[in-house]
């Protein structure tokens, strides 16, 4: 089998977890981790009688994300009832949007891979619509019966459908990834992936190269990491291939992935299909949306990440993948903006450079977000206009920056100051140490007469050790070569 | 007292000749030697009763009282009542106590009403005969062979026999008219959207319409007046200003244009209803009113359409009701399938799950256009209909139901029979118009006859006028059955 004879297909529907304050239908808050049922309010729960009101945040956040994407907000859109039944379902249905989805269209730019291989990509989307959330069954701790927890039940979520339009699980997750810094960069969706927050199913389908025709596709539920999505479309590519190359074929299927064992396992088969009865919620009417509204929060939207991405780099000179990684959040954005604002855009990039590399190295190792920083874009810009003015070199800069991180002074100067980083400039200084170190180092001297090149470094190294590192390195490498050749 | 209007019983409130403690004590002594005849009450709480009467009493002596404080009251048993059991009538809910109150509920208690029971109905409002009742059908008190009508039957009974001065019912498909046709009461059903739902057990959603059941026109119109009104909790609740809908009840009907739905005259109407009817329009052109023929072409399509979308919405309303949290669960079930389809096969009457199964049906994959799309087609005719006709008359009369009171059991085999009778009924809520059934005269063995009035949307105080009118000039409405 050759899986270069294989065309990949991929569509993703993503539920993103909206961040309002209260649910979707009802008053009750959507905080996460609260006991049992504590935020289940009577129409949560579904008791005779209660009625539904729509949240007007969620129906915002939707349009923010059509905005974002390039999406058409439909004027009207419509809420139905998907009717199954299942214990953590309280209501025997879920509102949803069946027909009239608030959200259709719009597209998404992905980059996917990085150096060389890097190339961009556009992924159509289908549409996003509106939905609550179910609760949640616990199978555990009730000797053989299930609990219900019900807090989780009526979340907004907005799930949002591409076409079919990745062609391999690289494309799936850099489209996955780039939706997720979409939804948390205009405030919608914290993309808190362990909590739930933003899930990913997955249509995969195969067919030989050159045929028209999508193979038939299977769904693969709830993956909630970028690498379990990764490895089960990688899975279940394989899986499929596979019994189309022994002769079988593959029939539509719900299935789930199993992270212990990486393969994915049937759910349920196109006969066992549920018939959902949608039909419009005759206790919700037609969701109105104006174009004034619509006015309203394209006013409120900040730029976005694809759009601040092209302005670095056209502005500030960055390379594609800086761009591209200096937006991957809305904070870390912020954070290089502000330092730039400070240091000025002729040190633009210094400045990323900083924040891509110690800056970064430091918040995983201390696991803080940006936003939790120790160092503010003020004082890095500071540390960076020094190194920038030769004030000091960028060895010791790694030195002003722990100082700044670890809260050992309020700025670069103060600290440059208060332990006399400050680079020697002064020409007589340097002169003398250069010939202290001439002078007891005759046989490096000698070593380099003889047209060893490397001996220099050596003689560098120590009057750089002379000056305690203040010395700065261009004028003492001049200066050695100036008496050595003399 | 018992036949005294809400107006007089208002007035010997405030002038102290009765409390509402004492008012409310005859109530539920009429209740307790009543009841038992009808079957119309299906929960009496008499010390809640009295407590909320005594609270009444002191309002009404620190003046303190609005036109309702110290009546006593009945709510049909689809209204939640908190700290009350709420069953719908039926198994499903036998033992539900709801924690909260409806808002018609609620609103009624801030007006000062004393809650005195729950009323019988059939089973989450499915029916037109009060038999499909967990607690054993509701009776006629003018006859307590025949039903009283449905589903708001017991709110109907009660009231015509007296057990109450007025309760609320419920109108899908004419559940508050045809009862009180049946009962010989007056019954109204707002414009839908006028009453919120919040809290009234829904059996289908875009037809249901909170109303109101009482001896006369003029008793009706305060108790929808503190009924309605807008409520966020219920998207569907209209955002209009607070009404006083007996606000016209003295004006004049001199000119009043009635039109004649040639439909609603024609065959399938027993001959001593119309006789009744066409007696009750006589009277009315002697007051004034001039009667017009329209047409009503669709409406033969009504009951078609209405027995696809009501069972439809059934369907996914009644889901909820699955033994989970709530209501009855079978006492043993091998797996969780096992444990719903029990549940619910011994929860649910026959006519309900006849209505799941109908509403499930019609809404499955490759039945839904022809069935529930075709039926919300015809709904939109049928509300043309009724638009054009409003182009030439100010309301509309006809029979509320083409016979009197039948026996018991009569139809139970028949459910297609029992249907046909919501004939001239449906409609209006397909439409979402107000209409109200009145008290016209007796058909054969002493049974009453209603004569239906349909007004244009958000007509309920011109309706109220119509019908006041006319209990001013006849008293049918003042008969009282025998008793036995």
């Amino acid at each position: 089998m050759k899986q270069s004879d294989w065309e990949v297909v991929i569509g993703l529907e993503i539920h993103a977890q909206l961040t309002t304050a209260s649910k979707i239908f009802s008053g009750a808050s959507t905080a996460f981790g609260a006991e049992p049922n504590a935020q289940a309010s009577a129409v949560d729960i579904a008791l005779p009688g209660v009625l539904p009101v729509l949240n007007r945040g969620a129906v915002e956040r939707a349009i923010r994300f059509g905005l974002a994407t390039g999406a058409a907000i439909a004027p009207k859109s419509v809420f139905a009832r998907k009717n199954y039944f299942y214990p953590d379902l309280p209501k025997g249905y879920q509102i949803s949007q069946y027909e009239l989805p608030v959200v259709a269209g719009g597209e998404v730019s992905i980059r996917v891979g990085d150096g060389d291989q890097a190339y961009d990509k556009s992924v159509r989307l289908t549409r996003a619509h509106l939905e609550e959330d179910a609760g949640k069954s616990l199978h555990e701790d009730f000797h053989g019966m299930s609990g219900i927890d019900l807090n989780r039940a009526g979340t907004p979520l907005l799930e949002i459908v591409s076409e079919p339009d990745m062609r391999s699980s690289a494309e799936a997750v850099a489209y996955a990834k780039t939706l997720h810094t979409l939804v948390r960069w205009i405030d919608i969706c914290d993309g808190n992936m362990q909590e739930g927050s933003f899930r990913c199913d997955a249509n995969v389908s195969v067919r030989r190269r050159g045929e028209a025709a999508f193979g038939t596709r299977r769904e693969i539920k709830n993956l909630n990491s970028f690498r379990f999505l990764q490895q089960a479309i990688d899975y279940e590519v394989k899986w499929q291939i596979e019994l189309l190359e022994d002769g079988g074929s593959v029939q539509q299927a719900t299935v789930l992935f199993d992270p212990d064992s990486g393969e994915t396992r049937m759910m349920r088969s196109k006969e066992d299909a549920h018939d959902y009865r949608y039909f419009p919620d005759p206790d919700l009417l037609p969701l109105a949306i104006d174009a004034a509204w619509v006015d309203r929060v394209r006013a409120s939207m900040p730029e976005l990440p694809s759009a601040l991405a092209l302005r670095l780099q056209q502005r500030h000179g960055l390379s594609a993948y800086d761009a591209v990684t200096l937006t991957s959040s809305r904070e870390l954005a912020r954070f290089y903006l502000d330092t730039v604002d400070a240091a000025g855009t002729a040190l633009a990039k210094p400045c990323a450079n900083w924040i891509m590399g110690e800056f970064s190295a430091r918040l995983n190792k201390a696991e803080i977000d940006v936003v939790d920083a120790p160092l503010s874009p003020t004082q890095l810009a500071g540390l960076v206009a020094r190194i920038a003015d030769g004030t000091i070199s960028n060895n010791i800069g790694k030195k002003v920056f722990d100082a700044l991180w670890n809260g050992d002074g309020d700025s670069a100067d103060a600290i440059i100051e208060a332990q006399g980083l400050k680079q020697v400039t002064d020409s007589g200084a340097i002169e003398a140490l250069v010939d202290d170190v001439l002078a007891a180092n005759q046989k490096s001297v000698d070593e380099f007469r003889a047209g060893k090149e490397k001996a220099l470094n050596a003689l560098v190294g120590q009057v750089m050790k002379a000056s305690r590192g203040k010395a700065n390195p261009t004028q003492v490498n001049e200066l050695l070569r100036r008496k050595l050749t003399n | 007292m018992l036949n005294a209007s809400l107006q007089e019983l208002a007035s010997a409130l405030a002038d102290r000749r009765i409390s509402s403690v004492e008012l409310t004590r005859s109530v539920l002594d009429r209740i307790a030697a009543a009841n038992p005849r009808t079957n119309a009450f299906v929960h009496v709480d008499g010390d809640g009763a009295l407590a909320a009467a005594a609270a009444a009493d002191a309002r009404i002596a620190a003046g303190e009282a609005g036109p309702l404080t110290g009546i006593p009251l009945a709510h049909k048993d689809v209204f939640c009542t908190e700290g009350m059991p709420t069953t719908c009538a039926s198994k499903m809910l036998a033992n539900f106590v709801s924690p909260y109150d409806a808002h018609v509920v609620a609103q009624l208690k801030k007006a000062g009403t004393v809650l005195v029971g729950k009323t019988n109905m059939d089973e989450f409002a499915m029916g037109s005969s009060n038999e499909n009742s967990h607690f054993g059908a509701a009776r006629n008190p003018w006859d307590t062979s025949r039903v009283p009508g449905g589903s708001s039957g017991g709110s109907a009974a009660a009231v015509a026999d007296g057990l109450i001065p007025i309760a609320t019912g419920t109108d899908t498909g004419g559940s508050v008219r045809q009862p009180a046709s049946f009962c010989g009461v007056t019954g109204i059903k707002p414009t839908y959207g006028v009453v919120s739902r919040y809290g009234m057990i829904a059996y289908a959603s875009s037809l249901d319409q909170g109303g109101v059941l009482g001896r006369s026109a003029a008793d009706c119109a305060p108790v929808l007046s503190a009924m309605a009104g807008f409520d966020p909790r219920d998207s569907t609740s209209l955002e209009r200003p607070a009404e006083d809908f007996g606000r016209d009840l003295g004006k004049s009907i001199e000119g009043l244009k009635i039109g004649l739905p040639r439909e609603y005259f024609g065959e399938g109407m027993d001959a001593d209803v119309r006789a009744a009817v066409e007696a009750a329009l006589d009277t009315y052109r002697s007051l004034g009113a001039v009667t017009v023929d329209i047409e009503l072409p669709n409406s033969r399509l009504a009951i078609p359409a209405y027995y696809v979308i009501a069972p439809a919405e059934a369907s996914s309303n009644l889901s909820r009701f699955d033994g989970v949290r709530y209501g009855h669960r079978a006492a043993e079930y091998a797996d969780l399938a096992e444990m719903y389809c029990r549940s619910r096969a011994q929860g649910f009457g026959s006519e309900v799950k006849r209505r799941i199964l109908i509403g499930t049906y019609v809404l499955s994959h490759g039945y839904y256009d022809a069935y529930y799309l075709q039926a919300q087609k015809l709904r939109r005719l049928i509300a043309d209909d009724f638009r054009r006709a409003f182009g030439q008359c100010d309301v509309i009369a006809g029979p509320t139901a083409p016979t009197t009171a039948y026996a018991l059991g009569a139809k139970c085999d028949d459910p297609v029979q029992m249907y046909l009778g919501d004939i001239y009924t449906v409609a209006i809520n397909l439409a979402g118009l107000p209409a109200l059934s009145l008290p016209a005269g007796f058909g054969d063995g002493g049974l009453p006859v209603g004569l239906q009035l349909i007004g244009d949307y958000f007509a309920e105080a011109r309706l109220l006028n119509a019908a006041h009118r006319f209990q001013q000039a006849t008293d049918w409405h003042l008969a009282r059955p025998a008793g036995e």
